[in-house]
């Protein structure tokens, strides 16, 4: 049995046997260790012992102390939870959790085409069936989350037009905004364009004011974080292209068997949250992004993530699936690149193309399709309550809405009642936008039964009253 | 079984199912997954849902995926998944700098848990206490083993955590009134290529030192660059070579004098753990790649963190938001004005940290110190097996010092003398049931190189059958060099062309069009 020099033995290294370790030195021809650390000088040392807790040596201790530890959360599962922004509470299929767990894709990381031809033929068909949602035929490995997507859309099109200036919605998600800060600012100039106060939309006339020749792209986003299908981003991605600039518009793949692909209003790059499809929130960890982009050579070569290509074989009618671009990250050009790939959320793309492929064009409507009809039925039960409004109402919305309260109590006051009835609700908007007033952005998916609807309105009602 | 049927696996064949691309199976009407209907009432009330919805902005065509039963779908990527030569499957000891180790199975378990899963990460900090309290705690784990002063677990991956050291640094000089100043990162040719392209992203310019004859570039060669343009230094060490920079310290020193800051990428961490810390090289900051060092999965690249950590001085810098303790409880802030803002949305992925705390947690700091020494030792004694195979050396002569962890070999001298190169021998490798491996990163300053890391999850038998494969294939560069060319001969498709890339489509529906002749 594997056992370290010091007694207790360690399962995950099988070379800590004393008998093994004896017989390893002395093949090397050493008879202490610390003679293989002889390029790490003594001042550079640490020869204390490592100031950590005690070691939970068995499974056993282990699995206890961490679920001690977790039997503190309180999960969506346990209360009825209306909080998205960001991140969204939807059905998983078990089959996707079956695959995630696959021993073989989970601890595979780099190989040759052939022999992780699998785990690359997963990532070829997620690109191949996002595609199909987009509406753009190149594709990428998925990548951090739509933050950073988006973040990395925005540098690509000003290396594609040569131009460093950006414009993002003022109606943003937070984290997006840091980050699309964060990554494109110290090389970009970030401006944000209003909305209409009625209906929530980009406003075009400010835009038109922004836009211009230094102009890299317009960003925008469908649904908009406050929910809404902004029927004006159309007219933007026109606008920009006007100015010889590009439209990149961030999408909810779980809208787009009932929404059209952006591509057919006028994206030239999309970006998006893959979580929706068949991932557990997982604490935000289940977010993954997506870049995708028109099949021509100037986009392939700025691509700032991973591709995965077919590669045909030397049997006639055989493909292979590799990475096909490393040739122009910083993997080979290093500092001539100007954004940077890397071990991002690979798995969560796999699972994604899993629930695809379970879905399929019938489930994917279905899936559309409830969530209008649930959003819509929430908007309308809520703003029937007193004291209770949801602006921007008068266009269609997509799994979230602002939901007003000019009862006098704040967001936080309702949140806490509604948590002592089991009910997680909307993020409190009141910080972020003070111009709503006391708002909570609500979401409402295919995990919400109409019961689950009347006893949030129920429930509110009787806070409200 | 004989010791040569044991340690050359000649019968080995992956599988090959020549499955097809998802999107050419199914049949129309099949269905995997059904989702609850919508209530008759609920449809009722609602009426039209898509009647708010601007034509333009509604889909006409009607997607064309694929439509599979469920058993179908299983069967599918099950056997995409046997056509994967996952770490759980093979001695993946070949892809040196990523570390590749056994991840622990309990440590899966307890991160699919619901208590884990179903967390939304909005909810408010009451119902996350036990997720609060695991970040924290990970961070108190992190800090001991490097002497650095807070952690931020955002960073999405090693790139990601390197990318946020180089925005600190421009945040640190902005907040100095430097930043126009500093614009100068300096960087080694053997630390990752991320070294040179995050701090290029972030609109620094990079000046890269080039090894010296004992593997590293030397004092001088560093003093020379430095200037009041020097924003910082961003370095692996050891580097991807295995070699130890023994004047380390040195380094950070100039590159402090000179007013800069000094970026430690501890990509390589694996063999210094309990043995050398960050902090005592006097870094300012530090990345470990959790899913490398400390025993997550790589997931078919990705569900990675890049834990950063930073002394002090530069903790306002971090990303927002923060887990603090207040008294007994546990609560995020945002409120930090210094703040370089955000690198990924909330707290990255809080369900990786909980398998790198689990997995520091079983070793203990006994059980650390064990995983370096036994990487170390393995390296060594895959380095002496090695020495016997005929063509292949280990660069950098000069310096006699054992290496660390990995070692970037050379298959200089096979090539010389049959023609066979690092490239061949990546692809023969994987006909004996063994991960193809890595050969280096651009440009290839050691000449066909191979770089091996046999880090604590393997056995002696592994290094030993290993070692045979190599030794066999240099064997068979003198006899058959065509077989090893043309390889691979047993793996799930053949041989592929290097110039196939070139002209590769990424996406079904584009190689489709290809087919038809119809552009890119």
């Amino acid at each position: 049995m594997a056992q370290g020099d010091h007694g207790t033995p360690y399962p995950y290294i099988p070379n800590s046997a004393p008998q093994v370790r004896e017989d390893m030195r002395r093949y090397i021809g050493i008879t202490d260790e610390e003679e293989l650390y002889a390029a790490i000088p003594e001042r550079l040392r640490c020869r204390q012992r490592l100031d950590l807790p005690p070691r939970l040596a068995s499974e056993h201790e282990l699995a206890t102390h961490v679920r001690g530890l977790l039997a503190k959360n309180r999960t969506c599962e346990e209360y009825l939870n209306f909080r998205g922004a960001g991140c969204w509470q939807h059905i998983v299929p078990a089959v996707c959790d079956e695959i995630a767990a696959r021993g073989e894709f989970l601890t595979s990381y780099a190989g040759s085409p052939q022999s992780n031809l699998g785990a690359h033929q997963a990532q070829f068909e997620f690109q191949s069936m996002l595609a199909e949602l987009v509406g753009r035929d190149a594709v990428g490995v998925a990548m951090y989350d739509w933050g950073a997507a988006a973040a990395s859309s925005l540098l690509m099109a000003c290396r594609l037009t040569g131009r460093s200036e950006v414009i993002i919605p003022e109606i943003i998600s937070p984290e997006r905004r840091r980050q699309i800060q964060a990554v494109c600012g110290n090389t970009t100039t970030v401006r944000a364009v209003g909305y209409d106060q009625t209906t929530g939309r980009l406003n075009l006339d400010h835009l038109a004011a922004l836009v211009g020749e230094r102009t890299a792209a317009v960003y925008a986003e469908v649904p908009s974080y406050l929910g809404i299908v902004d029927s004006a981003v159309p007219e933007a991605a026109a606008l920009v292209h006007g100015r010889g600039g590009l439209a990149v518009v961030g999408v909810d793949p779980s809208s787009l068997a009932v929404l059209a692909p952006p591509s057919s209003y006028g994206a030239d790059i999309v970006c998006g949250e893959l979580q929706p499809l068949g991932i557990h929130m997982n604490y935000g960890g289940g977010l993954a992004g997506f870049i995708a982009a028109p099949h021509e050579e100037r986009y392939l070569a700025e691509f700032p993530t991973f591709l995965i290509g077919m590669l045909p074989t030397a049997e006639e009618g055989e493909y292979a699936f590799g990475w096909i671009n490393l040739e122009t990250t910083h993997y080979v050009r290093r500092d001539q690149s100007r954004d940077f790939t890397g071990t991002m959320q690979g798995l969560w793309g796999i699972v994604a193309g899993v629930y695809l492929a379970l879905m399929g064009p019938a489930g994917m409507r279905e899936l559309g399709e409830s969530i209008l009809y649930r959003t819509e039925y929430a908007i309308a039960s809520l703003s029937a309550l007193d004291g209770v409004t949801v602006p921007f109402a008068l266009g269609a919305h997509f799994k979230e809405f602002v939901v007003r309260f000019d009862s006098g109590r704040t967001v936080a006051e309702i949140n806490a009642a509604l948590y002592e009835r089991g009910i997680f609700g909307g993020k409190d908007l009141s910080n972020e936008m003070p111009a709503l007033g006391q708002s909570a952005l609500y979401c409402v998916t295919e995990v919400h039964s109409k019961e689950h609807i009347d006893r949030l309105a129920a429930a509110l009602k009787e806070i409200l009253a | 079984m004989s010791d040569e049927r044991r340690l050359l696996k000649r019968r080995y064949h992956e599988a090959a199912w020549d499955e097809p691309v998802i999107m050419e199976l199914g049949t129309p009407g099949e269905r995997g997954v059904l989702l609850p209907a919508v209530e008759p009432e609920l449809k009722e009330a609602v009426g039209d849902p898509l009647a708010k919805v601007p034509a333009v902005m509604a889909r006409s065509a009607p997607l064309a995926l694929p439509e599979l039963s469920q058993p179908a779908v299983l069967r599918h990527y099950v056997r995409l998944s046997q056509m994967t030569l996952g770490n759980n499957v093979s001695i993946d000891l070949g892809l040196g700098t990523c570390t590749m180790k056994y991840n622990p199975i309990v440590n899966e378990q307890l991160a699919r848990s619901p208590k884990v899963a179903d967390l939304h990460p909005l909810q408010d900090e009451a119902t996350v206490q036990g997720m609060l309290e695991i970040l924290y705690r990970t961070e108190a784990l992190l800090k001991a083993i490097s002497g650095m002063d807070h952690f931020t677990f955002q960073p999405g991956g090693g790139a990601h955590g390197v990318f946020t050291n180089a925005l600190m640094i421009k945040a640190y000089h902005r907040a100095r009134g430097e930043a126009d100043q500093r614009t100068e990162i300096i960087s080694t040719l053997f630390s990752h290529p991320i070294d040179a392209g995050a701090p290029a992203t972030a609109g620094f310019k990079v000046i890269t030192l080039y090894p010296g004859p004992r593997g590293y570039p030397d004092v001088e060669a560093l003093k020379s660059v430095v200037s009041e343009r020097t924003a910082g230094l961003m370095i692996t060490n050891p580097e991807d070579t295995g070699i130890y920079n023994p004047h380390i310290d040195e380094f950070v020193k100039i590159v402090h004098d000179a007013g800069g800051l000094c970026a430690y990428d501890q990509a390589n961490a694996n063999g210094i753990l309990g043995i050398a810390r960050a902090r005592d090289a006097d870094f300012d900051m530090c990345q470990f790649n959790l899913h490398k060092t400390f025993g997550t999965p790589h997931g078919a690249v990705g569900l990675a963190v890049g834990a950063v950590g930073v002394t002090e001085d530069l903790e306002p810098f971090l990303p927002v938001p923060r887990v603090v303790r207040a008294g007994e409880r546990y609560a995020l802030e945002y409120d930090r004005p210094d703040s370089i803002g955000a690198v990924r949305a909330f707290l990255g992925n809080a369900q990786t940290v909980l398998k790198a705390y689990a997995w520091i947690r079983s070793h203990g700091a006994e059980g650390l110190l064990e995983v370096a020494r036994t990487a170390i030792l393995n390296n060594n004694y895959l380095a002496r097996k090695l020495s016997e195979v005929q063509g292949l050396s280990c660069p950098y002569p000069e310096n006699t010092t054992p290496r660390l962890e990995q070692i970037r070999y050379s298959w200089e001298g096979l090539h010389e003398e049959t023609g066979v190169g690092t490239e061949d021998i990546h692809d023969r490798i994987q006909d004996f049931g063994l991960q193809a491996y890595h050969t280096s990163h651009h440009p290839f300053v050691v000449p066909e190189p191979m770089t091996l890391e046999p880090s604590e999850t393997f056995s002696r038998a592994d290094l030993d059958e290993y070692a045979e494969v190599l030794a066999e294939i240099a064997r068979e560069a003198h006899t058959d060099p065509a077989v090893i060319r043309s390889a691979p001969h047993r793996s799930a498709a053949g041989h592929v062309a290097p110039e196939a890339a070139k002209a590769a489509a990424v996406t079904w529906q584009a190689h489709a069009r290809r087919q038809e002749g119809r552009g890119v």
